[in-house]
């Protein structure tokens, strides 16, 4: 178990150290000089060469990339271009906004999913199961960036039940979480179902069922906790959508969270803090990952994939 | 009947893509009287926000969604197959190495590295096929790699490397065909999801400029007028969900019809 650990962790590190180098690398694809889309065609040549020095960018590839890794390790993201603050700060406003959203989108697609899986296994081949996987369906065509705009249609403006957009009060986070919601809501039902549909051919339920068990304590009990152990593996790689996808809902609902600064640094052309917000997205899609592998070999008694000797 | 519908949507939108440039569209022109005007006589489909009619737009629209997903799905297909199916072969440091890269662009979580690229290397169509195929070819490598692995130690494979077959033959010719339908499957599927995230860089505004349409981009010019002209946002959005929707179901049709043992 232990040693599953470390080479878990090792990879992961790997991981992070090959995202860091690429993210670094990004500032590299910027057509033509990259200071001079930062500063516009009017700035001065000593602007320029000043802003190239604080960017180190006159220096050799190796070091620019040495000295940003050792940036990382002291949590020393640089400076913005546009606000001249420490991107580590700016950062720091946003996470909590996106996190948030984050959370409550998992926690409604929780709440839709499991009921929705568990009846469509249960009821398989029947209505309940057809109309289960269509809204499923329904769900993975819909992208973030119209079911967004079709419920502020319905719920803000028609009517009139919750704001438009921005971040106050509990009442704003309904529908960017409900749309971040259902399109995981729409994978994690198909994946509960089919899980769920596997072990209840297993011997086990056979007996439970032979034991006079009701059906519900079957299904709670016996079943679901065996076809959670592949749900957890997925819910993991979701978050990775979830925090992907809300890169648009947040720019949807105007919702100030690091998608929101991506986008705004983006259209500012200020890289460093592009840079930041992209390597803290999927540094955090890698921590949750790997946490989600270690959950789930500490659940499964099954794997002893390397403490077998 | 279950799959008529979606190849029936699925060859509207084909036809409207390569034959559309055919009609009398005229999607950049401008009539002032109709701004924002609702479907209705002689537009079925309404105007826009600049008095544009959105039939044209939604026609033009379309031939870019079906052009860039078909590129992109053909580019990370060619590279994806040709790097998953050299290093499952290869084995040894090579696989190590691309099993690495491939998990390295995968901590990218959706369409993030796509913005990303796009929002540097700045907007446009070309931009737009080079970040997703950027993003797209993982998939088919990682697809391919596997399936080869499993295939690798096949008695064919044996016996055409007794008969002294060359490596990029046994790829070529004995191991690629076998692969070639959980591809084909894949690739459906990623038409589906190339269509969504061009709409979603469009929306963006990192994707397809003005005043050529987007679907994507023309649902964030509805999003501004959505009191007063609905219509600017749902049609584009259903244009965009049907698409996607169908192309999906004739992907599952065609992972049934594919596989052989369950028939």
């Amino acid at each position: 178990m232990l040693n599953f650990l470390f080479s878990r962790l090792a990879s992961a590190a790997i991981v992070i150290l090959g995202v860091s180098c690429l993210v670094f690398l990004l500032i590299h694809l910027v057509p033509g000089d990259p200071i001079e889309v930062m500063l516009g065609e009017t700035s001065q040549a000593a602007d320029r060469e000043a802003l190239r020095h604080a960017l180190e960018l006159d220096l050799p590839v190796h070091i620019q990339l040495i000295h940003y890794l050792q940036g990382l390790l002291h949590l020393d993201l640089g400076t913005s271009l546009h606000s001249k603050r420490p991107i580590m700060d700016l950062l720091l406003e946003r996470i909590p906004a996106t996190l948030e959203l984050a959370i409550a989108g998992l926690f409604i697609a929780i709440i839709i999913a499991f009921p929705l899986g568990i009846i469509a296994a249960i009821r398989k081949d029947t209505l309940w199961d057809g109309s289960a996987m269509t809204f499923s369906l329904l769900g993975i065509s819909i992208p973030n960036f119209w079911m967004g705009p079709l419920l502020i249609l319905v719920f803000s403006l028609w009517l009139g039940w919750f704001p438009v957009s921005g971040r106050s009060g509990t009442a704003s986070l309904v529908l960017p979480a409900l749309t971040l919601g259902t399109a995981l809501a729409a994978i994690l039902s198909r994946m509960i179902r089919a899980s769920l549909l596997e072990v209840l051919n297993e011997d086990y339920i056979r007996t439970a069922r032979a034991k006079g068990l009701s059906e519900g304590v079957v299904i709670l009990h016996h079943a679901m906790r065996n076809a959670l152990l592949p749900v957890i593996t997925l819910m993991g790689l979701q978050l990775g959508v979830l925090l992907g996808g809300a890169v648009i809902t947040e720019i949807v609902f105007s919702w100030p969270g690091i998608g929101q600064l991506t986008i705004e640094a983006i259209q500012r052309r200020d890289y460093p803090v592009v840079q930041a917000c992209v390597l803290l997205i999927s540094t955090a899609y890698v921590i949750v990952n790997t946490l989600t592998d270690v959950v789930y070999a500490g659940l499964d008694p099954r794997i002893h994939l390397f403490g077998d000797t | 009947m279950r799959y008529w519908m979606p190849l029936g949507i699925f060859v509207v939108w084909f036809t409207l893509a390569t034959f559309g440039s055919l009609l009398p569209l005229m999607p950049d022109h401008i009539e002032l009287s109709r701004i924002l005007a609702a479907p209705g006589h002689g537009a079925w489909l309404g105007y826009d926000d600049l008095g544009r009619p959105l039939w044209d737009r939604l026609v033009e629209g379309a031939r870019i969604s079906f052009f860039v997903s078909v590129l992109v799905v053909l580019i990370s297909l060619v590279i994806g197959t040709i790097i998953g199916a050299i290093t499952a072969y290869a084995g040894g440091w090579l696989d190590h190495v691309i099993v690495r890269i491939i998990d390295i662009f995968l901590a990218f979580p959706g369409l993030l590295l796509a913005i990303a690229l796009a929002g540097l290397m700045g907007p446009g169509l070309n931009n737009v096929v080079i970040a997703l195929s950027v993003i797209g070819w993982v998939g088919f490598a990682r697809l391919t790699r596997a399936q080869v692995m499993a295939l690798k130690n096949r008695d064919h494979i044996h016996a055409a490397v007794a008969l002294g077959a060359g490596r990029p033959r046994i790829i070529l010719r004995h191991l690629l065909p076998l692969v070639s339908a959980p591809l084909i499957v894949e690739a459906t599927f990623a038409v589906a999801s190339v269509v969504i995230a061009e709409a979603g860089l469009s929306f963006l505004g990192l994707g397809i400029q003005p005043p050529d349409p987007s679907w994507g981009s023309m649902i964030r010019e509805g999003t501004r007028y959505m009191l007063v002209a609905p219509h600017m946002v749902l049609v584009p959005g259903i244009a965009l969900m049907l698409v996607v929707l169908s192309v999906n179901l004739l992907g599952d049709r065609l992972r049934d019809w594919m596989d052989v043992k369950a028939r």
